[in-house]
């Protein structure tokens, strides 16, 4: 590496970056020297194919899903914001309460905003409900070969009826909340990092 | 103008017999007058003095304030079964077929952006970061200007290093290329090479160093590993014929020990690679060839997987680890970053290089042991000695796409979570 990546980042752009994810200064700068690694293309964003250059993501059966999230709709490229928004979804809560009053509305690693994260890796249309044929293409992903398709479709139809509460069979944002009220999100979906 | 000239000429030329008296002749005869231990000295004082600055500096800033490891995250390395048992921990069990759940994308997705932000392969193939600066511009990555002694410091580093080890190395290369005659003037002239890029190197365990008819099998950082082992032995390279620069190098080596060159048609042709080097290994007064079997050249923090080619011919293994120390100079070769000539040139004008050669115990094939277990067995040992982390990635990742295969892996994996034992396929 060696190249002079964090000059390119200035004082200005890491503060409001700080204000908006929580993360901080030093987390900042070593984020974005892995940002700068990933961008093989040195134009300052990343495409999909950056990401699929990560063997341990390219073997990862929902790797395709998981990169889209960085993507907002209809976009091929992602700048270091956008790339920062993203992981900030998984910054440990505790580090929550220094920043309550630095972000406005909710901070972005919150509960709510964890599990809409896991939702839209499950909403391909991004229309916030999963229909039984989203469920199926996912978990078609997750299993590979090795399940049939009847046995598939059963399992997808058993879980839109246990989490289906308004019978339009499909699974809302809400209703999905619901199914993963006991689940422990806030460790699940959160990385550790060290300072 | 003219007159600026006249002086400037004579100047240069004593200033290189300097250079020639003081180090290159005493390299040649393998004695040393002290002067590259001092420099050595001053050096790494000097790095030390540096750092503390740089550290008073940054204080406030937490830049140093890594882990021994120089991770950015935690990963812990639960399997995937366990993982899911976990999400699933708190749902009412489901008494017919077909166990899934909404939440189980959580470990996928976990996993994923963890690997977006630290995964083990791709920093395999760029240099290690370090923890403070060595006052190379090159590995300048978070360390802003910090003090005027600082920058004054780096100031007289980038003359000593462009005016003093630049055209020593250049004189090096000159007399290396102009060729190698026996195995004494070999050794001599590898020891001026290694003069020359100011290389100190550390023998450990001399007593298991390759004998003839063995294979030496070592990791792979860059060209100069080469180097820094023929400094302290004769090896028969294996390799592909180059043009440029490396055939001309090549054909020189000919002359003087055989070594094993293919041409880039013969290379496919697994058997008959296979064959050459079996029987140059059965020939014991054949020299001992040095393969390098990753494959590619990797930065010197881990070993990566080695093909099983190497360890198919019969024959002793003798495994050695080579570190270099980051601290001096980045010895790592990004191929696809620098090109040969451009990466000789940052190794001409890093501090040094400084490395340590440990020679492992030779190790044989064991009984009802097949290739890969054996290739696996001597890169672990290679990794514990040399503190390095052992992967079982493929260095050809550097390059070329992850398998499939791996990817379907983790799916039946998980398919066996959803249904159980009794999965229809």
């Amino acid at each position: 590496m060696g190249s002079r990546a964090s000059s390119l980042l200035r004082e200005e752009d890491i503060e409001e970056i700080k204000k908006e994810t929580g993360f901080s200064h030093s987390q900042i700068t070593r984020l974005y020297s892995r940002f700068h690694s990933l961008d093989k293309g040195e134009n300052g964003a990343l495409s999909r194919e950056d990401f699929q250059r990560i063997p341990e993501l390219a073997i990862n059966p929902l790797g395709d899903r998981i990169i889209n999230a960085f993507f907002p709709e209809g976009e091929d490229q992602v700048n270091f914001r956008g790339f920062m928004r993203t992981l900030a979804h998984f910054r440990p809560v505790e580090d929550n309460e220094k920043n309550k009053d630095l972000t406005s509305g909710e901070p972005l690693n919150s509960r709510t905003n964890k599990l809409h994260f896991a939702f839209q890796l499950y909403d391909l249309d991004r229309d916030d409900k999963i229909s039984r044929d989203e469920l199926l293409q996912v978990l078609r992903m997750m299993v590979g070969v090795n399940i049939s398709d009847e046995q598939l479709g059963s399992i997808a139809d058993r879980t839109i009826q246990e989490a289906d509460t308004n019978g339009d069979m499909c699974i809302s944002f809400s209703e999905f909340t619901k199914v993963l009220e006991k689940v422990d999100v806030e460790q699940k979906m959160s990385i550790r990092f060290l300072h | 103008m003219e007159g600026f000239w006249a002086v400037f000429f004579p100047v240069l030329r004593v200033w290189f017999t300097c250079l020639v008296v003081l180090i290159m002749l005493p390299a040649m005869f393998g004695i040393s007058l002290g002067i590259t231990e001092t420099y050595m000295k001053i050096l790494i004082k000097t790095l030390e003095w540096a750092t503390h600055r740089i550290q008073r500096a940054s204080r406030a800033e937490e830049i140093l304030k890594h882990s021994a490891s120089n991770g950015l995250i935690q990963r812990d390395n639960s399997s995937l079964e366990q993982e899911i048992e976990e999400l699933r921990r708190d749902r009412p069990k489901s008494a017919d077929h077909g166990d899934f759940t909404l939440s189980d994308v959580l470990y996928f997705t976990r996993r994923g952006i963890e690997s977006i932000v630290e995964d083990d392969v791709t920093q395999r193939f760029t240099s290690e970061e370090l923890v403070s600066w060595n006052l190379l511009t090159r590995t300048n990555n978070n360390f802003q200007y910090i003090s005027l002694r600082l920058t004054v410091l780096w100031g007289v580093g980038v003359v000593v290093r462009y005016c003093i080890l630049l055209p020593l190395s250049w004189q090096t290369t000159v007399q290396i290329v102009k060729g190698w005659l026996s195995e004494l003037v070999h050794l001599m002239c590898y020891r001026i090479c290694a003069r020359g890029l100011s290389a100190t190197i550390h023998y450990h365990n001399k007593q298991n160093r390759p004998k003839r008819g063995g294979i030496c099998v070592a990791n792979h950082t860059s060209p100069i590993d080469v180097v820094i082992l023929a400094n302290d032995g004769c090896y028969a390279m294996v390799g592909q014929v180059h043009g440029g620069l490396m055939g001309v190098v090549q054909r020189a080596m000919e002359r003087s020990c055989p070594h094993i060159w293919f041409e880039r048609a013969e290379m496919k042709d697994r058997h008959l690679v296979t064959q050459r080097l079996r029987d140059h290994v059965n020939d014991k007064t054949k020299l001992p060839i040095l393969i390098f079997p990753e494959g590619t050249c990797i930065n010197n923090t881990s070993v990566m997987m080695f093909k099983k080619g190497s360890f198919e011919i019969g024959g002793t293994i003798y495994p050695v680890a080579i570190k270099y120390d980051p601290q001096f100079g980045d010895a790592f070769w990004n191929s696809s970053k620098y090109s040969m000539v451009s990466y000789l040139l940052r190794m001409m004008t890093s501090w040094a290089i400084v490395c340590n050669v440990w020679y492992l115990p030779p190790m044989a094939q064991k009984e009802g042991e097949d290739a890969v277990q054996f290739a696996n067995r001597v890169k672990s040992t290679i990794a514990q000695q040399g503190g390095l982390v052992d992967l079982a990635w493929d260095g050809g990742l550097k390059r070329a796409k992850v398998k499939d295969s791996f990817k379907e892996q983790q799916q039946k994996k998980y398919s066996h979570m959803v249904v159980g034992d009794d999965s229809s396929d």
